[in-house]
């Protein structure tokens, strides 16, 4: 088969089984699970071999008219697909995620709750066909993202994976926080694209074109000034999906969401959109010295900050969340120091381990009933391949060797540490690099003691729940486990294609970088990495395994920090007093206005026309002599008038 | 000696007389009387000005008194209507007391 039709089986199949399950399965929810389980299936064994048919050199990218303005000027608007070894490496990933997290949905949405004695109840979903119908939909538009050969499709899909993504958070929308919270993922993220709709149109307006092929010729003959605007505007889109400081805020509330939800588009692959974006437009960025300066800043805060707020939290699923900001934002600071190799490879790795931490967080959930880290512990016992699983997803994020999240990381490390800033930028150069260099080694630590924080508190001391629920808490059933068990393997062995034994010829960032790309491994950074970590892991093992030290005097002790951390650096506050407020405000202003004075208007008009009506209707008595009194009245009246003037004299 | 202005003061007289029949008489049979009265009283008026005011030159010597026949015409026409309305009325109301007959009060 030809690039171009593996390419259409991978985008269709899902769709295929969107369109099933909305028109025919929406009653028959086996059917409709069973639909996109084999959609996706399909879909991933046709990224499979799209992805080996790339390997062998094919490459694709073919484009149709989709509408023309302005014949004469021949400009076509057009609409494309495009196969290269970026767009095969984000296939496999999402492709491949999706359809472990297909599998593992089946058993997660026969939900286990415990009744009042501890006695574990299993209930299907009522919306489980429902649940099935948005990921086929995501699935299908997210794999449309990243095939997309321009601008106007990836926007297309850009927008649809937002709004599977709102309607999956919300999934369980008759509880009100996660109503609330897909609301302020939608609201979030659309601030976001807001400003790369505005790029959009500007990159038309200069170069009148969308297909990446097309704009990297005419990018590079843009005025700096111009595309540093474009590539910025560009990046605030990245900035809302990818959920990068200041648009950070919607993530962790995303978690409202079914945790499966939560693995494919939370940490796995929506999120990763932004990145994709980036690493897509790179040409754009290259060109805008600026806006790579900002996108590398951006990225570090954001990890290192994200990293802060996982230390402290007590859900295990917005500890993940966080843990997936901060791990975006690696990736950002990869490709803002112009890595597009290394940031895509840690995409790549951080994509199996963090679907693979979500699943088992979704083992731990749906055993013990709660997300609480705080009435876990002693799990271990209770779900040991599940702690198995996470613990090696766990040292990946840790970035221990030689798992998947090692490497990656390194590679991200080394390519700040190599990062040769614009001689422009002369002694703020110096100080931007120590930044980054400092964001990025700060938030191996960080990244460290948060998971291995989560670790204990789930799977290691004693049970803190309701005691009776312990004896009932037991190990996921076969449909939940084996996806997590597979997810294991490229959690482990991902890392070792970008890994520096690999010849150069054949590591990732070659492969996707489409020309040699000679990784400067660094032992010493390597080194002080792996040690930051296990510091990291020994200080959070200190206090929440051996318990040698106590958390409440390490908290007591951090005092106002602790309290920063816990309140997320004021940011949900903040956004609450100034966009809910300010929104609020004018909204009281706007409805002020509607109601006093255009309301006032129309019903102003309405009631005077009531009131004339009715003074006029005393004139009407029906009595005909009145009438008669009144013509005749006015014919005197008439008449005096005539003759008055002919009586006194007057000539008229 | 009787002269114009007695002719034209008797038809003011009886327009006056008719008017306030009209206007003040309840019953509507005595209300149509009423206006006959004052079309007559302008019939009168037509008739004593044909007999004394001098005629232009291009009038015809009867116009005055064909006015008043096209009067007395109509106003034999308008009597059957109004009577023929007056029954129709009756039997609808079973009255014909005009302030009793106000469907059209706002």
């Amino acid at each position: 088969m030809d690039l171009l039709a593996l390419a259409l089986v991978v985008l269709l199949a899902p769709f295929g089984a969107f369109l099933f399950n909305a028109f025919v399965a929406q009653r028959t929810w086996a059917l409709a699970g069973l639909s996109t389980i084999l959609g996706v299936g399909i879909s991933f064994l046709a990224s499979l071999l799209v992805f080996a048919a790339v390997q062998g050199g094919a490459r694709l990218d073919v484009s149709w008219p989709w509408l023309t303005i302005a014949a004469g000027q021949a400009r076509a608007v057009e609409v494309g697909l495009q196969v290269d070894p970026l767009t095969a490496v984000m296939l496999l990933v999402v492709s491949g995620v999706s359809l472990f997290v297909q599998i593992y949905s089946w058993g997660y949405l026969h939900e286990r709750t415990f009744d009042a004695h501890g006695h574990p109840h299993v209930h299907r979903d009522p919306g489980f066909a429902r649940y099935y119908t948005w990921m086929a939909l995501f699935t299908a538009s997210m794999l449309g993202l990243v095939l997309a050969n321009g601008f106007l499709a990836l926007y297309v899909c850009w927008e649809l994976v937002g709004l599977c993504s709102y309607l999956l958070i919300g999934f369980w929308y008759q509880k009100p926080e996660a109503a609330l919270a897909a609301k302020k993922a939608f609201l979030t993220t659309r601030l976001g694209d807001c400003g790369f709709l505005i790029g959009l149109l500007y990159l038309w307006a200069q170069t009148g074109t969308f297909t990446f092929s097309q704009l990297e010729p005419r990018v590079a003959a843009l005025a700096p000034e111009a595309a540093t605007l474009a590539a910025l505007l560009v990046f605030c889109g990245a900035v809302g999906k990818s959920a990068q400081f200041p648009l950070h805020v919607w993530l962790p509330d995303a978690m409202e969401g079914p945790t499966p939800v939560s693995a494919l588009i939370h940490a796995a692959t929506m999120v990763a959109a932004g990145v994709y974006l980036v690493a897509r437009t790179m040409f754009l960025f290259e060109h805008a010295s600026a806006a790579m300066l900002v996108v590398a800043l951006i990225g570090g805060f954001t990890a290192f900050f994200a990293a802060t707020m996982g230390l402290v939290n007590t859900d295990i699923k917005r500890v993940l969340a966080y843990s997936t900001i901060s791990q975006l934002g690696y990736m950002m600071l990869g490709l803002g120091v112009g890595a597009v190799g290394a940031g895509i490879f840690h995409l790549f790795t951080h994509a199996w381990f963090k679907a693979l931490l979500f699943l088992t967080a979704g083992n731990v959930i749906h055993g013990a009933g709660t997300q609480d880290l705080r009435a876990m512990g002693g799990l271990a016992r209770r779900l040991p391949w599940t702690f198995a699983a996470m613990l090696a997803a766990a040292l990946a994020l840790a970035g221990l060797p030689p798992l998947s999240g090692f490497w990656s990381k390194d590679a991200i490390i080394a390519a700040v540490a190599h990062y040769q800033p614009p001689a422009a930028w002369g002694g703020l150069a110096g100080a931007a690099m120590g930044l980054l260099m400092f964001f990025a080694l700060a938030t191996v630590l960080l990244t460290a003691f948060y998971i291995t924080r989560l670790l204990c508190l789930a799977f290691g001391g004693a049970w803190r729940g309701v005691p009776q629920v312990y004896p009932h808490v037991e190990e996921a059933p076969a449909g939940m486990l084996w996806p997590v068990l597979l997810l294991a393997v490229p959690t482990v062995l991902a890392g070792f294609w970008g890994a520096p034994f690999v010849s150069a010829a054949a590591s990732f960032a070659t492969f996707v970088e489409g020309h040699e790309v000679h990784e400067a491994f660094a032992p010493g950074l390597a080194a002080l990495s792996v040690a930051l970590a296990l510091a990291g892991i020994g200080l959070a093992w200190a206090l929440y395994g051996a318990g040698w030290l106590q958390p409440a005097a390490v908290t007591r002790l951090a005092g106002p920090l602790y309290r920063w951390a816990v309140n997320k650096w004021g940011f949900d506050d903040l956004y609450n007093a100034l966009v809910g407020r300010g929104a609020v405000g004018l909204a009281g202003a706007a409805a002020w206005f509607d109601r006093g004075v255009i309301d006032g208007v129309v019903n102003g008009v309405a009631q005077g026309t009531v009131a004339l009506g009715r003074a006029a209707r005393a004139i009407q008595t029906g009595q005909v002599q009145t009438y008669a009194w009144v013509v005749f009245g006015g014919l005197v009246i008439v008449a005096v008038a005539i003759l008055l003037p002919v009586v006194l004299g007057f000539r008229v | 000696m009787v002269g114009l202005q007695h002719y034209l003061i008797l038809g003011a007289a009886l327009f006056c007389i008719g008017l306030y029949g009209a206007l003040a008489r309840r019953n509507a049979v005595t209300v149509l009387m009423a206006i006959e009265l004052m079309l007559n009283g302008v019939n009168v008026t037509f008739a004593a000005l044909n007999r004394y005011l001098p005629l232009p030159a291009d009038t015809s010597l009867f116009a005055g008194q064909l006015f008043v026949l096209f009067v007395i015409t109509v106003a034999a026409a308008e009597a059957a209507l109004g009577l023929a309305i007056i029954i129709a009325v009756y039997r609808l109301r079973r009255t014909v007391q005009v302030d009793q007959i106000d469907l059209l009060r706002g």
